[in-house]
């Protein structure tokens, strides 16, 4: 049955309303606690396993040993301790997909999701979001 | 009275997607319709070849925009399949949760392009307006708006807090009220009427003729839903009403989504109340044993069917997927004959089209042609120029 001007009582409601769009830039947005932006890198966790490499989706992670002289160590009781190896890691940004399966596969929990959004650049190099081993700041 | 051929597309303010439809007409009213895809070809399948599974999942979910779950869920199943891992019925909840969230999304979006495509801006406002409602509930569970990124093989990746299913059935709630309103609003406002009944008229019998899926067959009278037929997930526990029209018009497809959303609403509602306890996911092994595997799913949009193989190794040997925009695609021509040139953009946006999910490549070879290999085709080549008197017999190639 058709009832015309169906709409009227609607359009005077909202009329009188706040809009509903966000005021994005002027207002910040805050999103949900599960969102899945930037990627954070801890190079002290990282034992270099590479499955965040081997599963990204877009190939985005590069994560490279640092210290490629070290040596397992033998201490005078005849034990021998393994080489402590050292990882830097560049993501690129403009490869990611921001699915965050690198974060879910990490062992060690080296890879973290944050929430920073606002990642578009001018500069190509500002997207090489590159994370270094405190060591080789160090130097 | 002359017949002129008017092109649609391949790019058309009222297209969304590249895709060209050549339009014969006589006067306003349009005698005959031809169709032209392959303008969003990505090359999916071939990419997801070269990528190990978990990588795969993650670019089988971006076939589609708007069923991103659909798709990923219909291969991961697959997966599932061929691994031969039982998943935890907490995981075939969740899924649910997010396929029936993804539906509701996926017909208001519909509502409102179709109202957009009528002249009825009011009502496409409004209806991606109360769209956010759903969008929020999908990004509180699975942390984004769209590519949810809520399956791996094996189960899914978050589990749902207890504190989520109250916020997640707070808005489910008020979207029903909203929903509600617009079936009311849909079904009596007469400029709606006027523009979509009897428009794009497809009968039942063509309908089955053409493979017609989804809401597109639903509202030609054919009871057809993966969801009831070959039930998947938890779908064969759940209480949910096959909403069918005979109305064979936009009009009855508009009904047919209208009353869907309330029927998903309802399966939320009996799903979030009932969430079985236990594990999201188990562990698959990285590589599956050979086999092939082919499951449906019932897609917002209509069946959607995947088929994947694996040969042991690392990666999937072969993937096909068939969106559910290809089997509508071959009904649109029909709906179009008979209507007004004024009526093709809702006649085509009525099928909900998505035109890069079903973008393919195929290789068609019909009588008297053949596949020539690169010898038979320099051969050829050669001939071919000898008769037009240049010889290219003596450049080597080989």
């Amino acid at each position: 049955m058709a009832r015309p001007l169906k709409a009227l009582g609607e359009v005077l409601n909202n009329l009188f309303k706040k809009p509903a769009t966000s005021q994005y830039p002027v207002k910040k947005h805050t999103p949900a606690e599960r969102y899945r932006a930037r990627i954070k890198f801890t190079p002290e966790e990282c034992i270099g396993c590479n499955i965040c490499m081997r599963n990204c989706p877009a190939n985005a992670i590069t994560i490279k040993q640092i210290n490629l002289e070290a040596k397992p160590q033998t201490l005078p009781d005849g034990k021998v301790v393994p080489a402590k190896r050292k990882f830097k890691c560049v993501i690129d940004l403009s490869r990611c997909i921001y699915c965050a399966q690198c974060v879910d596969g990490c062992p060690k929990k080296a890879l973290k999701s944050t929430d920073e959004f606002e990642l578009a650049a001018f500069d190509k190099k500002a997207l090489q979001d590159e994370f270094k081993h405190p060591d080789e700041t160090a130097k | 009275m002359p017949k002129i051929t008017v092109p649609l597309g391949p790019q058309h303010p009222a297209l969304k997607e590249p895709g060209s439809f050549l339009l014969c007409l006589e006067g306003e009213q349009i005698v005959d319709a031809t169709l032209r895809l392959g303008y969003n070809h990505r090359g999916v399948e071939k990419a997801a070849e070269s990528r190990n599974y978990i990588q795969a999942m993650y670019l089988i979910e971006r076939v589609c925009g708007i069923c991103s779950h659909a798709h990923a869920t219909a291969y991961v199943m697959n997966v599932e399949e061929l691994a031969g891992a039982d998943v935890p019925k907490r995981a075939k909840a969740i899924r649910v949760i997010i396929g029936e969230l993804e539906r509701l999304h996926s017909h208001l979006l519909w509502l409102g392009v179709a109202a957009h495509e009528i002249g009825f801006d009011t009502l496409f406002m409004y209806s991606w307006r109360d769209r956010e409602m759903v969008m929020d509930a999908l990004e509180t569970i699975s942390g984004n708006r769209v590519h949810y990124s809520m399956n791996t093989p094996g189960g899914v990746r978050r589990d749902i807090t207890a504190e989520q299913v109250k916020t997640v059935l707070a808005k489910v709630e008020a979207l029903e009220r909203r929903i509600k309103y617009y079936i009311d609003l849909a079904t009596q406002e007469p400029t709606v009427i006027a523009r979509t009944k009897g428009v794009g008229v497809l009968p039942k019998d063509e309908a089955v003729k053409r493979c017609a899926a989804g809401p597109l067959a639903r509202a030609s009278g054919v009871a057809r839903d993966v969801r009831k037929d070959d039930p998947y997930l938890l779908y064969g526990e759940l209480d949910f009403k096959l909403i069918t029209s005979d109305a064979c018009d936009v009009f009855g497809r508009l009904y047919v989504r209208a009353f869907e959303m309330l029927e998903s609403c309802k399966i939320l509602k009996q799903v979030l109340n009932w969430l079985p306890e236990g594990a999201i996911s188990v562990k698959i092994p990285v590589k599956l044993p050979p086999g092939q595997a082919v499951n449906r799913y019932e897609a917002p949009r209509g069946e959607d069917v995947h088929y994947l193989k694996s040969d042991g190794g690392l990666n999937p040997a072969r993937v096909k997927v068939r969106a559910p925009t290809l089997a509508n695609f071959t009904s649109v021509d029909y709906m179009l004959k008979g209507d007004q040139l004024a009526d093709a953009a809702i006649i085509i946006a009525a099928i909900d089209p998505c035109f890069s999910c079903t973008d393919r490549a195929t290789i068609v070879t019909p009588a008297g042609t053949g596949i020539m290999s690169w010898r038979d085709m320099r051969s050829h080549g050669i001939e071919f120029y000898k008769k037009k008197g240049i010889d290219f017999s003596k450049v080597k190639v080989f």
